[in-house]
């Protein structure tokens, strides 16, 4: 049984449906973007569901979340707070930045809040140099920008996301 | 400029919407072209233009299409949108604000190479514009500019958008035809080259976002008109991304050959606080440093002038740096960022750019002696022609520079070790 088949299966359709017929393997970083929605990391099981549908080794599919930074194969955080710290932004005060927000939250960087919904993360050139201090964040399958920061507005991005988390909580219960 | 080519949002308002955009003549470029023009006669004009390749290396558009093999089908293209070089934002603006003219100029460029399918493979991060342009693409479809017979001929096409996940290399355009394959981004051996076995083996064209905006007012407009704009080796315009020291940061459409000084001064407002600018990198961090004298800024940004500075246009991404900046430490930034985007497959820049780090962080940190700068550059030395693609040879251009124009900046790192240096 492929349970991510089973999951999202007009997803998969649409995903396999930009490739040609027999060049299946396309469709593995799609579909691990897909894997990746609800829990926000790459399960064991969706290896095996992948590879399947795509018609390639287990190993393959684990090779591509180990190489590209945006998949993750632990639960690291609902939300990935990631500042770009690279040379535009480090000379805009980036690094700063990234060590005030640090000190707020916490936690250090590449640490998670003890909620679980935070994770701190320095990651490199988002490409909004021009708008530094900048940040996104990843999580719930949407990578969003928030640039012009100051650890002020930053928090309050923060803050919204903690509220929205508990909402969409309290709607589950 | 008044009159933006490219970034025309910034004179017509709601350009990413489609009535709008068709009614500043959007499409019709696309209909001339496939209604009234041999795909010889579109590669003819684009080539007659002198437009050249927006990414970096500069490569004349026209004849980069020329090359597809008419043996082999079927052909692709492919837009690269993995826009990741430090100091480079203007594919994004130009996708987020200006959609449709760089989808036009996509699909102009499959009419011209006779392919029936385009990919615009995406940097991860630009998760929203991968969502809006499958939105237009939508729209596209819907109002019969995309799909089978187009205009009643008998030319069909259709595009897809691909996210990357994180990776630098994956602009490099042959680890981006890896990736898009769903393999690791890693860069392959050439030849053969993308034009004869490209995405899954076949004649494939990659182009980056902004050459490809270039196309519809060059085929509506005409070579003659394009050449109008620039120098006569660099036709046309550029956006110039400005970042770094600068009062004013952000896009520049201006055309090819304006100065530094008329960027940074007269456009980018100068430098913050009053200070003086002491380099400038006009690749990105792929750049050899500039000492920012009078000569400099007055040198035109083009791609022939850079070459005598000792440094190359590449995508036009401009970082100024003021009096501020010691150039080890940013020697030891960009090379922290080669080191971790080097996809690990050739030896010279994994180790090269691993070691260069090291030491690099030796002597910020304050910890080096002398002779360390001699190694650092033996090793930046010793990687020089040997790597497999770009990014290992462009990952020694700040440090060698650096070396060469501000040794005394790494001189005064290692002036005074501190104490923890064992003997």
């Amino acid at each position: 049984m492929n349970a991510l088949l089973a999951q999202y299966p007009q997803e998969v359709e649409r995903i396999l449906a930009k490739y040609p017929a027999d060049r299946k393997r396309s469709a593995v970083m799609p579909l691990l973007y897909l894997a990746q929605r609800a829990e926000g990391y790459i399960r064991a099981q969706d290896l095996r569901d992948i590879a399947e549908i795509c018609e390639i080794s287990i190993t393959d599919v684990a090779s591509i979340v180990g190489f590209y930074t945006l998949y993750y194969d632990q639960p690291l955080g609902r939300y990935h707070i990631q500042v770009c710290t690279d040379l535009p932004c480090a000379l805009r005060g980036a690094e700063d930045f990234l060590h005030q927000l640090s000190e707020k939250l916490g936690i250090g960087v590449g640490e998670t809040t003890p909620d679980g919904l935070f994770h701190l993360e320095e990651v490199k050139c988002i490409g909004a140099c021009h708008r530094a201090p900048v940040f996104q964040v990843q999580g719930d399958g949407e990578i969003v920008f928030h640039e012009n920061q100051t650890v002020e507005t930053a928090l309050a991005v923060i803050d919204a996301l903690r509220e929205q988390a508990r909402a969409a909580k309290g709607e589950e219960a | 400029m008044s009159q933006h080519i490219l970034l025309r949002h910034r004179d017509i308002p709601n350009l990413d919407r489609l009535e709008v955009y068709r009614k500043h003549g959007g499409f019709e470029a696309f209909r001339k072209a496939v209604t009234s023009l041999q795909p010889a006669e579109v590669i003819q004009i684009v080539k007659d233009s002198g437009l050249r390749g927006r990414g970096g290396a500069g490569f004349p558009t026209g004849l980069k299409w020329s090359f597809c093999p008419n043996t082999i089908w079927p052909h692709y293209v492919v837009a690269n949108a993995d826009e990741s070089e430090p100091g480079t934002f203007k594919d994004r603006e130009i996708m987020e604000s200006n959609p449709f003219q760089f989808l036009e100029g996509l699909m102009i460029a499959a009419f011209a190479i006779q392919a029936n399918a385009a990919y615009i493979y995406l940097r991860g991060e630009y998760w929203q514009i991968g969502k809006l342009l499958d939105q237009k693409i939508a729209e596209l479809e819907a109002a019969g500019l995309l799909g089978d017979h187009l205009f009643g001929s008998s030319y069909s096409l259709r595009l897809y958008t691909h996210m990357g996940a994180g990776a630098y290399i994956c602009g490099e355009e042959t680890a981006l035809l890896e990736s898009l394959e769903g393999k690791l981004g890693q860069p392959r051996l050439r030849p053969p080259f993308p034009a004869v076995a490209g995405l899954y083996a076949r004649p494939t064209v990659i182009n980056n976002v902004e050459t490809l905006a270039n196309v519809p007012p060059i085929i509506q407009n005409g070579a003659a008109w394009y050449r109008d704009f620039g120098t006569d080796k660099s036709p046309g315009v550029k956006v110039f991304s400005l970042s770094g020291h600068v009062n004013r940061p952000g896009n520049y459409e201006l055309p090819l050959g304006t100065t530094f000084r008329e960027l940074i001064y007269n456009y980018g407002g100068g430098i913050r606080e009053g200070r003086n600018i002491k380099a400038i990198m006009s690749a990105g961090a792929s750049s050899s440093l500039i000492i920012a004298n009078e000569k400099a800024l007055d040198t035109p940004m083009d791609y022939e002038s850079l070459v005598g500075l000792g440094a190359s246009l590449g995508s036009a991404s401009v970082i100024v740096l003021d009096e501020t900046v010691n150039m080890a430490w940013l020697a030891h930034k960009t090379t922290h960022f080669f080191k971790h985007e080097s996809c690990g497959k050739c030896t010279p820049c994994r180790e090269g750019t691993y070691w260069m780090t090291h030491i690099l962080e030796r002597i910020v940190d304050g910890k080096a002696v002398e002779a360390d700068v001699e190694l650092l550059q033996a090793v930046a030395s010793q990687m020089q022609g040997k790597c497999l693609c770009a990014l290992g040879e462009f990952s020694i251009l700040p440090v060698l520079s650096s070396l060469q124009k501000f040794r005394a900046d790494y001189l005064q790192k290692v002036a005074a070790p501190s104490l923890e240096v064992e003997s």
